[in-house]
């Protein structure tokens, strides 16, 4: 085994011998790497971090239907459940929340308070690139600002 | 334990990153400090492996022959397995790289009664391994949406064709499905295979564990346990600017960032280095043109000087006529016995 071991080296040694500092093919391997390394940075010398995106509050309104941190990362599953509801089962029954009736909708509920798409709904979708299908079948809002 | 050694070396650093992370100041170590680190050793580490690569002689052309070579006009030669021109090469590296032609070739023996061994076609390996490598690389350039802003077109509409189904929310990518399947197949392939079994590696389970961890933690964060995105693309757009911001981030996305990290770090030391290799395979990137043009040698002793035959003869023809070896140009009777014979 030691024997193996040591005819082992020996071979690697006599080939880091024939290994010098030339390069074969650099001509190739070069721009190869060149390219490889600009495609992994990429992100690095494309843009910037971009800005956070800053939602614009309901004013008037405190209280969502669920709470601020169950909205920032599920509210699409709410409103999937909502539009099952509605649209297949059409069960319209209004959510209370504390004093407050909302209406299961999402033109007449969310954006009763959350007025516009721009300054609300793009704010993150855009940053994050996440595109909804609400608005194959909602008609958009008009901007009203 | 060749199995059970690497499974349970990603779980711990899974369990690592969660504690890790909840740790103070854990949260910068794990979320900014290691990526970096890692993404450096990634790029140094695979520069090195492919000068390293570069800087061995080649000393003979080696290309697998699949076809039939260039031989003579009326032989039909095949010029994409077999290529002997530079254009041929590329074809040859352009099939093996986009569609894993070699794979493709993948052949089963089989013992039948007889005894007699036939060989099939078998082509799951290289679907499924196909399958594999384009939802890793789709999923790859999906995630530039973390890393870039503005985020580019081809990652927008890579990301619409990929959850065109439009199933469930967030929307299903087919890719997350498809590759997890694939890698379970790899996976399931080691083991239930004898022959494959018996030649897998710790080094060989390890990657691919490491790749289902990084592939669940992802699909939990999007589909299952959600997390803010928002917060998490401050921090990852950040890393690509040298700015990062570490807000709230559910720990379970330091233990898919921890499990990328890792293998970023284990790429360049490892099997994975195909990437970079599949590119420098003498087997497939040399053309088999060995009958035209002449090959050097690159660590010939330049002091040898090429000793034909013929020269060989030259300088020892005498003792090979005096030892009966049969010559090519025979051996001129010398001067002085010309003369004899002349008188």
């Amino acid at each position: 085994m030691v024997k193996k071991r040591e005819n082992q080296d020996f071979v690697l040694s006599l080939l880091q011998e024939r290994k010098g500092d030339a390069m074969y093919d650099g001509g190739k391997i070069i721009p190869g790497l060149v390219i490889f390394v600009g495609l992994m940075t990429y992100p690095i010398w494309s843009g910037n971090a971009g800005t956070t995106p800053k939602p614009v509050k309901p004013t008037g309104h405190e209280k969502c239907v669920k709470h601020k941190e169950f909205m920032r990362t599920s509210h699409m599953v709410l409103l999937n459940e909502w539009r099952d509801e509605v649209v297949r089962d059409g069960n319209r029954e209004q959510i209370h929340i504390g004093d407050k009736v909302y209406d299961k909708s999402l033109q007449n509920g969310c954006m009763h308070c959350h007025t516009s798409k721009k300054k609300f709904c793009d704010e993150c979708h855009n940053y994050t690139a996440v595109k909804p299908y609400c608005w194959e079948c909602h008609i958009q809002p008009k901007e009203t600002i | 334990m060749k199995v059970l050694y690497p499974f349970v070396a990603v779980v711990a650093l899974v369990l690592i990153a969660f504690i890790g992370a909840s740790l103070p100041g854990g949260q910068y170590l794990f979320g900014v400090v290691f990526p970096i680190l890692a993404f450096a050793i990634f790029l140094v580490g695979f520069i090195n492996r492919i000068m390293n690569w570069g800087k061995s002689p080649v000393p003979f052309r080696i290309p697998t022959t699949c076809g039939q070579a260039n031989s003579l006009p009326w032989i039909k030669q095949n010029k994409f397995d077999c290529p002997s021109t530079g254009f041929g090469v590329i074809v040859r590296m352009f099939l093996e790289i986009v569609l894993f032609r070699s794979l493709f070739r993948n052949t089963k023996a089989e013992m039948l009664d007889g005894p007699k061994i036939v060989y099939g076609a078998t082509k799951w390996l290289w679907l499924f391994s196909l399958l594999f490598h384009y939802c890793f690389f789709v999923i790859v350039v999906r995630h530039l949406r973390f890393f870039t802003d503005p985020i580019p077109g081809f990652v927008q509409a890579l990301e619409f064709g990929d959850g065109l189904l439009q199933v469930g929310t967030p929307v299903l990518y087919q890719s997350d499905v498809v590759f997890v399947i694939a890698i379970l197949f790899l996976f399931l392939r080691r083991i239930l295979l004898r022959q494959v079994n018996y030649i897998s590696l710790p080094a060989d389970y390890f990657p691919l564990f490491l790749i289902l961890g990084i592939a669940i933690t992802g699909i939990l964060m999007r589909y299952f346990i959600r997390v803010d995105v928002v917060v998490i693309k401050e921090l990852t757009a950040g890393l690509a600017s040298f700015s990062p911001k570490v807000g709230d981030i559910n720990p379970l996305f330091y233990a898919h960032l921890f499990l990328v990290s890792t293998l970023l770090v284990y790429f360049p030391f490892s099997k994975l280095m195909h990437l970079g290799g599949i590119f420098l395979s003498p087997t497939r990137n040399l053309a088999n043109n060995s009958r035209m043009v002449r090959h050097e040698n690159p660590w010939n002793n330049p002091n040898i000087k090429p000793h034909s035959y013929a020269s060989y003869e030259d300088e020892f023809r005498e003792f090979m006529a005096g030892a009966d070896l049969p010559l090519d140009k025979p051996l001129e009777p010398a001067p002085e016995e010309k003369e004899e014979k002349a008188e």
